[in-house]
């Protein structure tokens, strides 16, 4: 195994002096970041995305809020006057579907995912296994470039007519009750949005086999490679299920099929089944390296090494192998059968375990402790409580019975939004703030982000909270106007919004001075608790590193 | 409140009228409360409520009833079936107060670690990094928890999936972009059709339309024709669309269930209060997915059997004793065909014409259907 690690010298067309970044020889500008075959540059240019997507679907998100501070239109039909298409009331109304359309799938797979897998996947994967790059740099660099004509497809999509169907692209309404390029558009973007996670997937996992170290066994890896591991596993099995789901709906819509049309023979249901079998499989795609990034992090400012690794690492296998067969749990007023909704509300109910597993390991690791409270600190320890609190209104859906009145509700829009823009999100800021130093070679302004994150969390909290009572009151999901007495809470969200967005513009204020003027930092900025290979080297590090492998020893490096 | 009271004591008379036989006639009409006395099953002037000429329901919706409560009301709408208490129950006794203990348990393990292992606190880390007990227990514990959690679980899923009885009413609703149909099989199957009502100043507001009023019920959860099914009945829900995927949903009910092209889907339950109750359509289903509210009045067995002949409907006799059945008929008719030309509401819709036609038709149907 270490063998093949060891043919990593093959990529390296250098064999200068490596750890004085500036004595690199790096490509000219349009071949470095347009061809480029580097894992370093190619993880930044997907969280340079990864920013980029981030921003336009908070914005769509803005929009939303907006329209939903008052009761009633205010906002849409003005909107609608911008966009090709009738100006009725109803194209405005249609307008709205296609917002929470876009906004869904921006963040998932624009946002999160190239964040979280193509960004520090790409950049610290290979480092922390000790490997000099990805296995496959040139299918990585086509991973990456896919996704342009992919989000360029989705954000073209609303001057064709704007998909409306919800990310889950619900057939029949995303066949005959869709006409139009639009949603063709979308269907293809997310074809290409899959194959450039298939890839990508298929490149970890052979890294991950392959490329370690001498010594790097897989129970000595750090736990956000785990989590990749995990994660990628995920993508390869579930994505190409989508893939053909899809496309089933692409052949109903343009080539007469009938695969989800009962009037030839077809079923929805069977839709909803193809998409969940990847939906669910996917949240925890979002998720798992937000794990990983926030074990890695508790690890560095515990001065401790991880409680229970090898829990840790198989609770997140374990949640990746029950992730694969509770997907029906989404579907629990669709008229399944009994038997069947005892069984996904029984198995669903398992994934608490694993989990539980890693809040209790993660507040062990911090057990006994020297705690500094350093940005990625502050965002790991709001994860976990976040996360907590979004894991838990889940064991709370997870009951089929209680699905009756949940379903579809504002209850499963607070739930996710707990797991992912308070779970996701935080992970991702913690990271960004942790190896921000390492990618850069500049430190962040420690006033500033912890200014970030008091706001956003106040602010987060606000939006997302109120969201559990208004599903309670039983507002239901995806609509642009709500009954009057629902006002209160929607509009407190909407202030909560507004302070969230407020610290994003502490956020950029915050990269960008930091990026030019932030402090120089050294190898390892954050002490001895970071054990990880990437501390190792210099801030940023050299443009092709461990041309020759370093030899991991017996300690711990997780 | 006091109107839905004395429509309640009402109707739980009509119910042991009806069960017995004997004569609506001597229920006596709830004076105390005059907005809801009109409709109840007064026998010298048995006006139907859902047929009153100029449209207006006179059953006004009750805040915090089958609706969401006042402005910042926080908890799960107040339920009137029995699955809908068990599921409450379950929810506000067991998975709720869990949720809060854990979340707290979790803050407060957080919070101690935050106070006591802080850098100036604890120096010095410890390098423990395994305990066998602690993972075996924190492993366990979550496991016997979620058992706990798993039994009433699953009786709740075994009570929802009880078929309806023999004697149930069905109701079929069928979803259409963006309004329902709904059909009453086993009423001689008549049809009505429920639209949005909109207010005076929506700006989509035609001329003609019949604008909202606060009785109808609250903006956005307005119908034109509310589904009428009686109270302590049990309704067979049968749900299935004309176009794309809807879902039929009404809170108060716990139910919801989706209507899917090409499909059946069903289920039951008995509503236990009158009342009026709202709901609206659980899954997305293109542009005006917002604005296709349900409404069910719930009624009186007796009331409903009135409201289902005015609609051009049939009863089905019950097997013991045909009594009850033509003693409506004949109080009801007369009131009844006068009022055919009742649900303008319903003109531009093709259901009424059927509701004209089995309104006179139907005294024979009725007592010889069965």
């Amino acid at each position: 195994m270490t063998d093949t690690a060891l043919s990593g010298h093959a990529f390296e067309a250098h064999d200068h002096e490596h750890h004085h970044h500036d004595a690199d020889h790096k490509p000219g500008f349009f071949a470095r970041w347009f061809m480029s075959t580097n894992h370093k540059d190619i993880g930044t240019l997907y969280l340079i995305f990864a920013i980029f997507a981030g921003i336009i679907g908070g914005a769509i998100s803005g929009v939303m809020r907006a329209e939903l501070a008052h009761p009633g239109i205010q906002y849409l039909t003005v909107l609608a006057e911008y966009l090709p298409g009738d100006k009725n009331f109803d194209h405005a109304l249609h307008l709205w579907n296609v917002l929470i359309t876009a906004h869904g799938l921006i963040m998932v797979f624009f946002m999160v995912m190239p964040a979280m897998i193509g960004g520090f996947g790409n950049w610290f994967v290979p480092i922390m296994i000790g490997a000099p790059d990805m296995a496959f740099p040139r299918m990585n660099n086509i991973s990456f470039w896919l996704l342009i004509p992919s989000f360029t497809l989705l954000l073209l999509s609303p001057f064709f007519g704007g998909a409306g169907t919800g990310w889950t692209v619900y057939a029949p309404l995303s066949t005959y009750g869709e006409p139009g390029p639009s949603v063709d558009m979308a269907i293809l973007s997310l074809h290409l949005a899959g194959a450039s996670s298939i890839l990508g997937a298929i490149n970890f996992i052979t890294t991950i086999f392959n490329m370690r170290a001498p010594g790097m066994t897989l129970h000595k890896m750090p736990l956000f490679v785990w989590s990749v591991l995990v994660t990628a596993f995920l993508l390869l099995l579930s994505l190409p299920v989508l893939a053909a789901a899809i496309t089933m709906l692409l052949t109903d819509r343009n080539f007469g099929t009938t695969f989800f049309d009962p009037a030839g023979g077809g079923d929805p249901i069977l839709y909803q089944h193809l998409f969940w079998f990847f939906g669910h499989p996917e949240v925890y795609i979002m998720i798992l390296p937000g794990f990983g990034i926030v074990s890695q992090i508790l690890s560095t400012f515990s001065k401790k090494p991880i409680f229970g690794y090898l829990g840790m690492a198989y609770a997140m296998v374990a949640i990746g192998v029950v992730g694969f067969v509770v997907w029906a749990h989404h579907m629990f007023t669709t008229g399944l059968s009994v038997n069947t909704k005892m069984y996904f509300t029984a198995a669903t109910m398992v994934i608490a375990v694993p989990t539980g597993i890693k809040i209790f390991s993660w507040i062990a690791t911090m057990w006994g402790g020297s705690l500094s409270f350093k940005t990625p600190m502050v965002w790991a320890i709001g994860f976990i409580f976040m996360f907590t609190v979004g894991g838990v209104t889940g064991v709370v859906l997870a009951n089929g019975g209680i699905d009756d009145y949940m379903q579809d509700s504002y209850y499963v829009v607070a739930h996710f939004h707990y797991v992912l823009s308070l779970g996701a999100v935080f992970s991702l800021f913690a990271g960004f703030t942790y190896w921000f130093p390492k990618m850069s070679g500049r430190m962040l302004s420690e006033l500033l982000g912890q200014i970030h994150f008091w706001i956003f969390f106040a602010g987060v909290n606000m939006l997302f909270f109120p969201m559990h009572f208004l599903g309670l009151q039983n507002m239901q999901r995806r609509v642009p106007d709500y009954a009057d007495n629902l006002e209160y809470w929607n509009h407190f969200a909407t202030i909560g919004y507004m302070i969230m967005a407020g610290s994003m513009i502490v956020f950029f204020v915050n990269v960008i001075y930091s990026l030019f003027a932030g402090k120089k930092a050294g190898d390892n900025p954050w002490g001895e608790g970071a054990t990880t290979l990437e501390w190792t080297l210099s801030s940023p590090p050299p443009y092709h590193q461990f041309e020759t492998l370093p030899v991991i020893d017996g300690g711990d490096h997780h | 409140m006091t109107g839905l009271k004395g429509i309640v004591l009402a109707a739980s008379l009509a119910i042991t009228g009806l069960g017995a036989g004997s004569g609506l006639a001597a229920t006596p009409a709830p004076a105390a409360s005059p907005a809801a006395a009109a409709p109840a099953a007064a026998a010298a002037a048995p006006i139907d409520p859902m047929l009153v000429r100029d449209g207006a329901p006179e059953l006004a919706p009750t805040v915090g009833i089958g609706q969401p409560g006042p402005h910042n009301e926080i908890t799960i709408q107040p339920q009137v079936t029995a699955n809908g208490r068990y599921a409450e129950w379950f929810h506000d006794w067991i998975l709720f107060p869990l949720i809060v203990a854990i979340s707290i348990f979790v803050l407060i393990l957080l919070a101690w670690v935050v106070i006591r292992y802080r850098k100036a606190a604890n120096p010095v880390p410890s390098k423990t990094s395994h305990h066998v007990g602690l993972e075996v227990a924190w492993t366990l514990v979550p496991v016997l928890i979620l058992v706990a959690i798993a039994l009433p679980s699953i009786g709740l899923l075994q009570a929802q999936f009880k078929p309806a009885p023999a004697n149930a009413v069905t109701l079929k609703a069928i979803g259409n972009q963006w309004y329902w149909s709904y059909q009453y099989p086993d009423n001689g199957g008549f049809e009505i059709t429920s639209n949005m009502l909109k207010d005076k100043n929506d700006p989509n507001f035609a001329k003609g339309d019949r604008a909202r009023v606060d009785a109808d019920g609250p903006r956005l959860l307005a119908t034109d024709n509310r589904v009428v099914l009686p109270v302590g009945v049990p309704i067979r829900l049968i749900t299935t669309s004309n176009d794309v995927i809807h879902s039929w949903a009404i809170p108060a009910f716990w139910i919801k269930l989706d209507a899917v092209p090409g499909r059946l889907n069903e289920t039951s339950f008995t509503i236990e209060k009158e009342g009026l109750y709202f709901g609206v359509c659980s899954e997305l289903c293109g542009a005006r997915h917002g604005y296709m509210p349900i409404t069910v009045q719930a009624v009186s067995p007796a009331v409903f059997a009135q409201w289902v002949k005015a609609k051009g409907g049939t009863m089905p006799a019950p097997k013991s004793a045909s009594q009850p059945a033509p003693a409506l008929v004949e109080t009801g008719d007369p009131q009844a065909v006068a009022n055919a030309m009742g649900p303008v509401d319903n003109a531009a819709e093709e259901a009424a014409p059927t509701t004209n036609q089995g309104a006179t038709a139907n005294p024979g149907a009725s007592i010889t259907g069965k």
